[in-house]
C-alpha cells in the first residue's frame, strides 16, 4: 500500500516538474511569438524587465542613439526616438526607469525593417530612458537622462 | 468602435518612411478618477503590426507607458513606391482597428 502511494507521488511530482519546464519554455517563447508578455509588462526594474523578456545581460553600446528632451515639462507625452546602427537589429525594447512599471514598449523589426523606432512615452519622474537592441543574436544597451516637471503617470 | 487611425509612408531613396498617429485612451490602470478617487481600469493597445506587401515588417508589445493616443515612426528598407502598408492594432479588451495605404 504505501509502496502505491509512493509512487503516485513520484510520478505527480515528475509530472509537475514536466509542466513547470514546458511553461518556463513557454514564456520564453511566447515573446517571440504573439502572446503578450505580462510578467515583463508588470516588472519595477530595468533588469527584471529584460529578464522576463529573455533577453542576455546588454552590454553598453555607443552604436545607438536616443534622442528625447533634456527636460520634459509634461511626463504624459515624452517624444522618443531610437536609431540602432549595429547590424541586424532585431529588437528594440524601451524602459523608463522609474515608471511604476519600467517596460514601454517591445518592437520586432524583420523584413528590411531598419533599427529605428519613434514614439511618445510617458514618464513618471526625472529617470533614465534606456533602450536595449537585439542585434546579431547579442543584446546592447544605451540610456538618456531626461528631466520630468510634470509627472505623467499619476492624477 | 475605435476612430480612425492615419498613417502616411513616404519613400526617401529606397527607405519608406512610415508614420502611424492611432486613437486611444492608454489608460495604464495607475491612474485615479479626480472625483471618484477611483482607479481607472487599464485600457490600452499591447499589440501593434506593421506589413509591407503583406510581409511582416514591426510587430510590437506595448505596455501602459505609451502615450495616449500613439504614435509610431519606422523605416523600412529595400521599399519602393506603390507598396502597400498596413497597420493594426489590437488593445487589452480585445478592440482593434486597422488602416492601410501605400507607400508614395
Amino acid at each position: 500500500m504505501n509502496e502505491l502511494r509512493r509512487n503516485i507521488l513520484k510520478s505527480a511530482g515528475a509530472a509537475g516538474v514536466v509542466a513547470m519546464a514546458a511553461t518556463a519554455g513557454l514564456l520564453k517563447s511566447g515573446n517571440a511569438l504573439a502572446a503578450w508578455n505580462s510578467n515583463a509588462f508588470a516588472a519595477k526594474s530595468s533588469a527584471e524587465a529584460i529578464k522576463d523578456l529573455g533577453l542576455p545581460t546588454p552590454a553598453d553600446s555607443k552604436a545607438i542613439t536616443i534622442k528625447a528632451p533634456d527636460i520634459a515639462e509634461n511626463g504624459a507625452v515624452v517624444p522618443v526616438e531610437v536609431l540602432s546602427t549595429l547590424p541586424g537589429t532585431t529588437n528594440i525594447v524601451i524602459i523608463s526607469e522609474k515608471n511604476p512599471t519600467v517596460l514601454i514598449a517591445d518592437f520586432k523589426l524583420s523584413n528590411g525593417a531598419e533599427g529605428f523606432v519613434s514614439t511618445r512615452i510617458k514618464m513618471a519622474q526625472t529617470s533614465m530612458i534606456r533602450a536595449v537592441v537585439a542585434a546579431g543574436g547579442k543584446t546592447y544597451t544605451a540610456a538618456k537622462e531626461v528631466k520630468v516637471t510634470i509627472g505623467g503617470c499619476g492624477g | 468602435m475605435a476612430e480612425p487611425m492615419k498613417m502616411r509612408a513616404s519613400i526617401s531613396g529606397d527607405v519608406a518612411d512610415i508614420k502611424v498617429l492611432m486613437n486611444h485612451p492608454m489608460e495604464s490602470g495607475q491612474r485615479k478618477d479626480a472625483k471618484t478617487g477611483q482607479i481607472i481600469p487599464a485600457h490600452f493597445i499591447d499589440e501593434v503590426h506593421a506589413t509591407l506587401n503583406g510581409k511582416p515588417v514591426l510587430d510590437a508589445q506595448w505596455g501602459g507607458g505609451v502615450s495616449k493616443n500613439p504614435y509610431l515612426g519606422f523605416k523600412v528598407k529595400g521599399a519602393k513606391a506603390g507598396d502597400k502598408v498596413e497597420i493594426s492594432w489590437k488593445d487589452n479588451k480585445g478592440e482593434s482597428n486597422k488602416v492601410d495605404g501605400v507607400v508614395s
